[in-house]
């Protein structure tokens, strides 16, 4: 079974189309990553899929049609999404956020020991636990966003450009944790404007291009791909 | 002096429940970013609401609050879900009338039911105590009481559990808040109910310090709570509080030395005058800067 299949996507804001019928699929605890420009509708591909934005077409999630469930009920299927801008609430700590994050389990020794091991896992976060999250830097608060949704306990993350706005040191730290939670097999949804990164960490990519898919492959495929070379890692 | 210590007290009443109708505009805001028009009227009904329940039964005081709250409450959620709920997304100035025109259905259904002012029938008999040469009747104490429980509950509420938790972060972000699993629309009603609760409480005892009750009630103490919230600083909840204490006090304290005629003149200038130089309230922040 695999973790995603999505037949025919599309997004629409008024009369502008944004994602025009994509299909792709996504395999049980692989890392799969939609690469693009600015404005190609990756954000907008990965609203569709938490259910954050409404779509046309088919999102089959471990082989059951979700396109009828909020948003708020996906979670609770196990897919949880880090939005861009990483969405972090500034007004509350950095505890409550993870908190929050925990919001459907209801197993309270569970998540006392999943939020240890989120501030194990993210010292800078339990130094500054007790701190408002809009104090937070840039790299800590994608740190935040990316802990928060795994007190979830999710089966399948979808992480809209963790690298966004961070330093180069800070993005190799992002993509090692990215790495990290795939090794303990969740599944991963990446979507990134920065594709040699995101091609190197990925199993299985495709581009976006304006609204629709123009390139699939492995990340190394696509790595090596002279389209893609050109197009998005400026060789 | 005494006399001044006299209208400290009258002040603290009257400010408490200014502060406690305040609560629910500033609620309201921090989740909706909108102004809930109608609560000025669902603060009338609660005086409603008490007045027919303590004359079909006799309760208890505090049964007939709980009840009063929990009506009022669940009328504020139903308009939430009725009319506000279908116009989120709604240009925000339709969602103002729609607030507006709420507001006016209810006093109109109101007045139109009782037509005239009725009187609000006492819960219990009220005994005055001296203390030092100020004179304060129980019923004072319970009102003042029953308004600082209520704001502490609220503040610990906010504070300390996981839905004031989401009701702050729908206040910051709302659109991530459904990424978490929090069901968006469930937070919101309780923020209502929560909200019309405190307004309704408010009403009940605004009923019993001041016995008599009439559908128009809700517009001008509505008004002056709404000011109370902005002053101190809309969304904020410990602003809310501050704002109608300070409103309370500035209506008591002006009436003691001026003609009362001079009372919402210099009430109103004040609360401009703060606003200029606190644009966003004593306690209020400026808007999230987002990156």
């Amino acid at each position: 079974m695999n973790a995603l299949e999505v037949h025919d996507l599309t997004v629409s804001y008024g009369d502008i189309r944004a994602v025009k019928g994509i299909s792709f699929t996504v395999k049980q605890g692989e890392i799969f990553t939609l690469i693009g420009a600015n404005g190609a509708g990756k954000t907008s591909t990965l609203r569709a899929l938490s259910g954050m934005l409404k779509y046309g077409g088919k999102v089959v999630y471990q082989g059951a049609e979700i396109d009828d469930i909020a948003a708020d009920k996906r979670v609770g299927l196990g897919l949880a999404h880090v939005p861009e801008g990483r969405g972090i609430f500034g007004n509350l700590t950095v505890m409550e956020n993870l908190k929050l994050g925990a919001w459907l389990r209801k197993d309270k020794t569970g998540v006392a020991e999943d939020l240890e091991r989120g501030l194990t896992a993210f010292p800078r976060l339990r130094e500054r636990k007790d701190q408002a999250a809009g104090t937070l830097s840039g790299g800590e608060q994608q740190m935040l966003a990316v802990a928060r949704a795994l007190m979830s306990r999710p089966k399948t993350l979808l992480l809209d450009e963790p690298s966004m706005g961070l330093a180069p040191k800070l993005v190799q730290d992002i993509y090692r944790v990215v790495r990290e939670i795939n090794a303990q097999g969740v599944t991963i949804v990446l979507v990134e404007q920065n594709a040699n990164l995101a091609l190197k960490i990925a199993h299985s990519a495709a581009v976006l291009e304006t609204g629709s898919i123009s390139l699939t492959g492995t990340g190394a495929e696509l790595l090596s791909d002279p389209r893609v070379q050109a197009a998005y890692l400026g060789a | 002096m005494e006399y001044f210590a006299q209208q400290a007290i009258n002040a603290i009443q009257l400010g408490a429940i200014y502060a406690l109708i305040a609560l629910g505009y500033s609620l309201v805001y921090g989740v909706l970013t909108m102004i809930n028009f109608a609560h000025g009227d669902l603060f009338m009904v609660g005086a409603f609401f008490c007045l027919i329940i303590a004359s079909l039964f006799p309760l208890p005081f505090v049964v007939i609050l709980v009840l009063v709250m929990l009506s009022t409450g669940f009328l504020g959620a139903l308009i939430e879900r009725v009319a506000y709920r279908p116009l989120r997304s709604a240009p925000r100035v339709s969602a103002i009338i729609t607030a507006l025109g709420c507001g006016l259905v209810i006093e109109n259904l109101v007045s139109s039911l009782s037509p005239y002012a009725k009187p609000m029938p006492a819960l219990f008999s009220v005994t005055g105590y001296n203390l030092g040469g100020l004179s304060i009747s129980s019923l004072q104490i319970l009102i003042i009481g029953v308004s600082i429980l209520l704001m502490v509950g609220l503040d610990f509420f906010i504070r300390r559990t996981s839905f004031g938790m989401a009701m702050r972060a729908i206040s910051f972000d709302s659109r991530t808040v459904p990424l978490l699993g929090i069901p968006l629309n469930k937070v919101i009603s309780v923020t209502f109910l929560i909200g019309a609760g405190l307004g309704g409480a408010a009403g009940m005892l605004y009923g019993l310090a001041y016995p008599v009750i009439a559908a128009s009630m809700g517009v001008l103490v509505g008004w002056k709570a709404f000011i109370a919230a902005v002053v101190g600083g809309i969304g904020s909840i410990r602003g809310a509080v501050v704002g109608g204490f300070i409103l309370g006090l500035v209506e008591v304290m002006t009436v003691a030395v001026l003609p009362s005629t001079y009372r919402d003149l210099i009430a109103y200038s004040l609360l401009l005058v703060i606003l200029i130089f606190k644009p966003y309230g004593l306690l209020g922040k400026a808007p999230n800067q987002k990156v």
